[in-house]
């Protein structure tokens, strides 16, 4: 038998990200360090919303990064986040997705929590007729379930491990903040879950957010339809050292659309629909924004494409697979046929949507054939030159450049200097 | 006709025969075929049935766009190459509305990947309302309800 080999070292021999090594997919060690290093270290995590836990007791489950946590509202109607993990043996406190519950309490030994996650009881505490109990320096503050700091934002909740992590709106940064204002401007109401799993790495992923240029390619429901094409009028707006990305579409109309695209192979000029209510979209911003697609670091995003509002969440599994979470909403002071339009709109989106069902197809493929060779060779990122700045069209791979930029400083990595050498 | 009549039941379960035949030999065009005009086809995961929300994977309110998934499958979007096998059973009448019957049934669809490895992509239940047409009994509702509320990938085929 053929011993598991290693995946490749990683090298990154260009500070202008332009080399990509792609070892950092498919490495165990590297999804190891990510762990402690991303999601149990400086960063604001997706918890929920406000929405789904509105009464004292409310609580749902999340992960953040591997790790279970639980988000819930206390009776104070405070909002609290914990490690879901038994401060006695290290079991699942809570058991079920979401819920309302009066206490936590641990199957196992009945450990008791309340919604903080402070330990309110342990059975046998003073033994029984004098036989066992705990020490009498036993203290149940010292036993209480692992915290995270929480802060929320136009009533999405964030939980960060590490005291460092700056204050939610700092890390979000202003353009980001701009876009959470404007789409979260009104009272949500979330409609439904859409889940995912893909056999690959959460990163594969997050690239995909931030890459303008596949989007009329691969998904050649765009090109037709003009829900998304590379010709229109867009920005890339970047914050926090370029881990965060605001994709932004104008306009309904593209003279160019067909000298653009008769040369593509994904291009279908003769496809007509019988329906087309369900791509027909109402303007919603003054601007002209047709879609945003927001990519808060790490695993979050927040998504208005036409009139279908969606929270996705990316939650890494393995080094090899992550679970892709969309959350969909509507306003709750909707009027009936804008709701419908968003409903029929739901068609474009998640596993199955017209716009979206390749992007699973195409980084599972992208894994595989990465982890085959062990992770040897780099990707090539040179779409729209070499800089880092945002830019006011779509022709670009910046936004991923300035991702891994920033995924580099933030994990430490030592990048070597060759960026004027040969190409 | 009455509720328990067998002749009923046999030609609903011949509907769901057809229903999987033609998906599991890829004749998708078919697919639409056994919907009325007016029909709605739904998938709605076991999860958002649960939470309360309506929340579908997919949400079709008329036979042209169960023709337009079918085109662009056919014609447009890209997926995994795999061959599908539906077992529907449990078939039974629930009731009767004016017209229409009220059906139930399970499923199970496996795929089986070009190196020909099999697995289980979803599990759940299909609730329908039917209804005659020009003599053949067709859909006007099927609710599909799957288990499975994590996605294997992607979904591109009809549950």
């Amino acid at each position: 038998m053929t011993p598991e080999r290693a995946a490749a070292p990683a090298r990154w021999p260009r500070k202008d990200f332009t080399r990509i090594p792609l070892s950092v997919h498919v490495d165990p060690e590297v999804f190891e360090n990510e762990q402690l290093t991303i999601f149990r270290g400086k960063t604001w995590n997706y918890l929920g919303l406000e929405a789904e836990i509105p009464n004292p007791g409310d609580f749902v489950t999340n992960y953040v990064g591997t790790t279970p946590v639980v988000l819930s509202r206390g009776k104070d109607g405070r909002m609290h986040a914990f490690v879901n993990r038994c401060a006695h043996r290290g079991a699942q406190v809570v058991r079920e997705k979401r819920g309302n519950a009066a206490t936590h309490t641990c199957i196992y030994h009945q450990w008791s929590y309340d919604h903080q996650g402070n330990l309110m009881g342990v059975p046998y505490r003073r033994g029984i007729n004098g036989n066992g109990g705990y020490p009498a320096d036993f203290k149940p503050e010292e036993h209480a379930l692992q915290g995270l700091r929480i802060e929320s934002y136009r009533g999405v909740v964030f939980g960060t491990f590490s005291p460092d992590t700056p204050p939610l709106v700092q890390y979000m940064g202003p353009q980001v903040v701009q876009r959470f204002d404007t789409l979260l401007s009104r009272p949500i109401r979330v409609t439904g879950y859409q889940r995912q799993i893909v056999r690959g790495n959460w990163k594969l992923y997050v690239e995909n957010l931030k890459d303008c240029y596949h989007g009329a390619l691969l998904h050649a429901f765009n090109s037709k339809f003009g829900m998304f094409r590379t010709s229109q009028r867009g920005s890339t707006a970047l914050e926090n050292n370029g881990l965060h990305c605001v994709l932004t579409t104008y306009g309904k109309k593209d003279e160019k659309m067909g000298s653009t695209y008769t040369n593509i192979s994904t291009y279908k000029p003769a496809f007509q629909l019988e329906a087309p209510e369900v791509v027909e979209y109402f303007p919603e911003h003054e601007d002209g924004m047709v879609s945003t697609v927001l990519s808060l670091f790490p695993t979050f995003v927040l998504a208005e494409i036409a009139n279908h509002l969606g929270f996705r969440q990316v939650i890494p599994k393995s080094v090899d697979e992550f679970e892709l979470v969309w959350i969909n909403f509507d306003y709750a002071d909707d009027r009936p046929e804008h709701r419908h339009t968003r409903r029929l709109q739901g068609n474009l989106l998640g596993p199955g949507g017209y716009l979206s069902m390749e992007d699973a197809e195409a980084l599972e493929i992208a894994h595989a054939a990465i982890k085959s060779d062990h992770g040897n060779g780099l990707a090539y990122i040179e779409m729209g030159g070499r800089g880092f700045e945002g830019q006011d069209h779509l022709v670009t791979e910046v936004p991923i450049r300035t991702f891994w930029r920033g995924y580099c400083d933030l994990m430490g990595i030592q990048v070597e200097d060759n960026t004027n050498a040969a190409r | 006709m009455r509720l328990d009549d067998p002749v009923l039941l046999q030609r609903v379960v011949s509907l769901n025969h057809q229903y999987a035949e033609c998906l599991d030999d890829n004749r998708l065009a078919d697919w639409p075929e056994l919907f009325t005009d007016d029909c709605r086809y739904y998938v709605h995961p076991r999860e958002n049935v649960l939470c309360g929300l309506e929340g579908y994977w997919l949400y079709f309110e008329s036979k042209g766009m169960l023709r337009d998934r079918v085109v662009s499958l056919r014609e447009v979007n890209i997926y995994q190459v795999r061959y599908e096998r539906r077992l529907i059973g449990n078939v039974r009448i629930a009731g009767q509305d004016g017209e229409t019957w009220i059906a139930k049934a399970n499923y199970m669809l496996t795929h089986t990947d070009n190196e020909g490895r099999s697995t289980l992509f979803s599990v759940g239940e299909y609730r329908d309302r039917i209804r005659e047409c020009d003599g053949h009994l067709r859909f006007c509702e099927r609710a599909v309800i799957p288990d499975t509320f994590l996605v294997k990938s992607h979904l591109s085929m009809p549950i």
